[in-house]
């Protein structure tokens, strides 16, 4: 990154600069590495999971029911005979989906009315922190609970519910990152070189609340992932015979008593090493989109 | 009393080890004031927080000995050093406001020293807290010592802080920058007090500071830092009047002092011919009464107090005054992110107050009324590399792109002195000057006709300073421009300004002719400004 005139060229470099930072951070850190590892996994499964499992995760066979891990089926069978390892990679495109759209969407929302009491406070400010209150002062998951039984039970409607419920602490992180840079000397800097207000906000303040936010996304991702099992876990949303953890864990649960611990184990298992990954991911994505880390 | 021998300090960081301070040697004697004078890594610092062993993690003392009245400092167990410190030695640090504790009150923390040494008991601290208050010359210390932090200024908190190291009489005092961020009356009235109350009790004291006139004011002996090293030490007059380092030399250069023009704050070799700027007396602005009133929660607050002034085409008008005066409202009022209360701006004949600053942003001469932020860090976006930082305003007012966008940024890069490479940098990863200078180079870069600087070199080294001011005088006549140089400095206005205004309490109570203000001030707080500057000894051979 040194004399590079042309500005394509210097673009170029910006580029590589990104991929070896990129690079450093994983290198630096190797619980980042951990995490990015299995975050990879886990993508991966979602994206292809269905096209290498061994077996149709709805296929059932009576004749082999609920039998205990093997070569053959390496989580084992559930009561209907169906593999239980093909259900959990499968279930992962699912399980991820909708918590990553459930976190988009309250990130979006969050971001654009934090931002906007944040910048311009007053009245705006005040509704906003009631609402938003409002909202915290319900026991979240019962208010997931609620939308869903009122909105009917479709895997749409727990995409709201786990938005809603999510979106209060993307506001409240927005507007106190803008707040304290309302008024930053790049921000007066920015007004006068010709930008209006909104542009001010979202090309220069809000990006600098990107750090932060990153670290929330990859909690809440976890956080999601365990709303909407937990949701299925208790009837609501998704229904049988789709592969989901939740319901997995659900169904397996009547099985443990008998001994059958292999059909709520393994989903659950699953279900913990997905929220483990984001936990760990917030730290090394903050990282990466910190230019100061970029020394 | 303070024996220091090759003490080397180090730091492990990411990038291996750094050595702060690399064996240094000093002595100070009883009832001595000795000054460490450096710029801003000199390692002045590191050097008093390693004789507290009160370094941050990572560093440590690589080697070296000191001692203080016998005591091995270097190895003395931490329960003696808790000892040493605060009865033996005691400290005072850069920002008052964040050594003390926000949300206990002052009176407390004062006790809290005292009890901690048992120079107090229960029954006594209040009273004992009280009189070292009034050893400050607090006035009315009995309601005083009731006052949480925030309720106090700044001046006020710094005399707090010196309570808090003097309360349990300790016989050395280490001052850290004591008034770096106060006003230069706050300063001089701080530092009197200091200097007697060390003289009263018969203490040494260590002054560290960045500013060479303060440290040959105050003290007894002078140690210049560079790069962790003691590169010249003596007598205040002597290192003013005859410098033997190159380094101090230069730093002498640097300190504005009276009768000096603006280049000869540079070193010799680099003090090129000045090019006169022209100015012509036709009005480039003429404020008249502007009023700037805030509702606060006890009443109006009266910022500005209908201030009326002129500035002519290529001149440059000091604004001068201290903090809480209205100089930074008026500023931002002119460079229209705010709106005045009542009042008329005439920008070449034409009125801009009347239009609304949300509403300026569109307006065409956005472009010609610029402004170079106080504090570089916080005016450039920490996500913006410097190529994209000096772009903006071309491309949002200039609608420059390619090519052309691309050449107008080296160019302006070259006429502000900033090497090309760094352009691709991101602020954290340039010095404070370099910051300056793209802060600059943003603020030029539409031809404007009128620059306001809001204390454009408050944040720098004085060596740094230097040169941004230097620049500043360049392009001025380079480019035509008109200042109005906002600044606390009576010295540094004179440097660079035709006409200085000075603003007291929302009003203007002085304006007149740079040269004029400063030789003969006819208003009382005109005086009282330039007689608490620090006056440091003039130099006894002028640089030929």
């Amino acid at each position: 990154m040194t004399d590079m005139p042309a500005p394509a060229k210097s673009a170029n470099a910006r580029q590589s600069g990104s991929f070896e930072h990129l690079v450093y951070v994983l290198r630096a850190n190797p619980v980042t590495l951990l995490a990015f590892g299995l975050f990879a996994f886990l993508i991966f499964c979602a994206l292809f999971g269905p096209s290498v499992v061994p077996y149709d995760p709805l296929e059932t066979n009576a004749a082999k029911a609920l039998q205990p891990p093997s070569m053959e089926h390496w989580f084992g069978t559930d009561q209907i005979g169906r593999d239980v390892f093909s259900r959990v990679i499968v279930a992962t495109r699912l399980d991820l989906s909708i918590s990553v759209a459930a976190v988009a969407l309250s990130f979006v929302v969050g971001s654009i009315l934090g931002a906007i009491a944040g910048y311009w406070g007053g009245w705006l400010d005040i509704i906003l922190n009631r609402f938003l209150d409002t909202i915290m002062a319900f026991p979240l998951f019962v208010l997931a609970m609620g939308i869903v039984a009122a909105l009917g039970n479709t895997i749409e409607n727990i995409i709201y519910a786990t938005a809603i419920i999510n979106m209060p602490f993307y506001a409240r992180l927005v507007r106190a990152e803008v707040n304290i840079r309302r008024d930053a000397g790049f921000a007066r800097a920015a007004k006068l070189s010709g930008n209006s207000d909104l542009r001010v906000l979202a090309l220069h303040i809000f990006p600098n609340a990107l750090p932060p936010m990153m670290v929330q996304v990859s909690l809440n991702l976890g956080w999601a992932i365990l709303n909407a099992a937990g949701l299925s876990f208790i009837g609501l949303g998704v229904r049988p015979p789709t592969p989901e953890w939740g319901i997995m864990v659900a169904e397996g649960a009547n099985f443990i008593v008998s001994g059958e611990w292999w059909l709520a184990v393994f989903p659950g298992l699953w279900l913990m090493i997905a929220v483990f990954t984001f936990n760990l991911l917030g730290d090394g994505l903050r990282d990466i989109v910190d230019p100061r880390k970029r020394t | 009393m303070l024996n220091v021998r090759n003490l080397a300090v180090s730091f492990q960081t990411r990038r291996g080890q750094v050595d702060a301070v690399r064996g240094i040697s000093f002595d100070l004697a009883k009832g001595e004031i000795l000054g460490i004078v450096g710029e801003s890594g000199s390692g002045k610092s590191v050097t008093s927080y390693a004789l507290m062993r009160i370094l941050d993690a990572g560093g440590v003392i690589r080697a070296g000995e000191a001692s203080y009245s016998g005591t091995d400092l270097r190895r003395a167990s931490e329960r003696n050093m808790r000892d040493i410190r605060g009865r033996e030695i005691s400290m005072i640090f850069q920002n008052p406001r964040a050594a003390l504790n926000p949300i206990r009150k002052v009176g407390h923390q004062i006790e809290d020293v005292l009890r901690q040494h048992g120079r107090a008991t229960r029954q006594d601290a209040r009273t004992k807290a009280i009189a070292a208050l009034e050893a400050v010359r607090i006035k009315d210390a009995a309601a005083r010592y009731d006052a949480y932090p925030f309720e106090l200024s700044g001046g006020m908190c710094q005399r707090i802080v010196c309570a808090i190291a003097l309360a349990c009489d300790p016989k050395l005092l280490i001052a850290d920058e004591p008034t770096t961020g106060l006003d230069i009356t706050t300063q001089k009235a701080v530092m009197d007090l200091v200097r007697d109350l060390i003289r009263d009790r018969g203490m040494s004291s260590i002054l560290i500071t960045h500013d060479l006139g303060l440290a040959a004011q105050y003290c007894d002996r002078i140690m210049v830092m560079k790069d962790g090293q003691i590169v010249e030490q003596g007598d205040p007059v002597q290192i003013f009047s005859d410098p033997q380092h190159a380094y101090s030399r230069k730093l002498v250069d640097a300190t504005p002092r009276e009768g000096e023009s603006i280049r000869s704050l540079l070193p010799p070799e680099e003090r090129k011919a000045l090019i006169p700027h022209k100015v012509h007396p036709r009005p480039l602005l003429e404020v008249t009464d502007l009023v700037k009133t805030y509702q606060g929660k006890s009443g109006p607050v009266h910022a500005v107090r209908g201030i009326s002034f002129r500035i002519d085409q290529g001149q440059s008008v000091g604004l001068v005054g201290e903090s809480g005066c209205g100089k930074s409202t008026t500023s931002e009022i002119l460079v229209r992110l705010l709106d005045p209360t009542s009042g008329t701006i005439l920008f070449d004949g034409q009125d801009i107050a009347g239009i609304p600053a949300q509403r300026f942003v569109k307006d065409p001469r956005r472009a010609d009324i610029q402004m170079v932020f106080q504090d570089a860090t916080d005016s450039l976006n920490p996500r913006h590399s410097a190529r994209q930082t000096i772009a903006e305003p071309l491309r949002r007012l200039g609608g420059m792109g390619g090519s052309a966008l691309a050449a107008r940024i080296e160019e302006l890069a070259a006429l502000v002195g900033l090497p090309l490479p760094l352009l691709d940098r991101f602020p954290h990863q340039l010095s404070g000057g370099q910051k300056a200078r793209v802060g600059i180079a943003r603020a030029v870069a539409l031809n404007p006709r009128f620059l306001i600087l809001d204390e454009p070199t408050a944040a720098l080294d004085v060596s740094i300073q230097a040169v941004v001011l230097n620049l500043l005088v360049d392009l001025r006549a380079k480019l035509g421009l008109s200042y109005l140089f906002v600044s606390h400095d009576l010295h540094v206005v004179r440097l660079l300004c035709d006409h200085v205004l000075v603003m007291k309490d929302g009003a203007i109570v002085e304006e007149g002719p740079a040269h004029r203000v400063m030789s003969e001030p006819t208003h009382p707080y005109t005086r009282e400004l330039l007689a608490a500057a620090p006056k440091p000894p003039a130099r006894r051979i002028a640089a030929a």
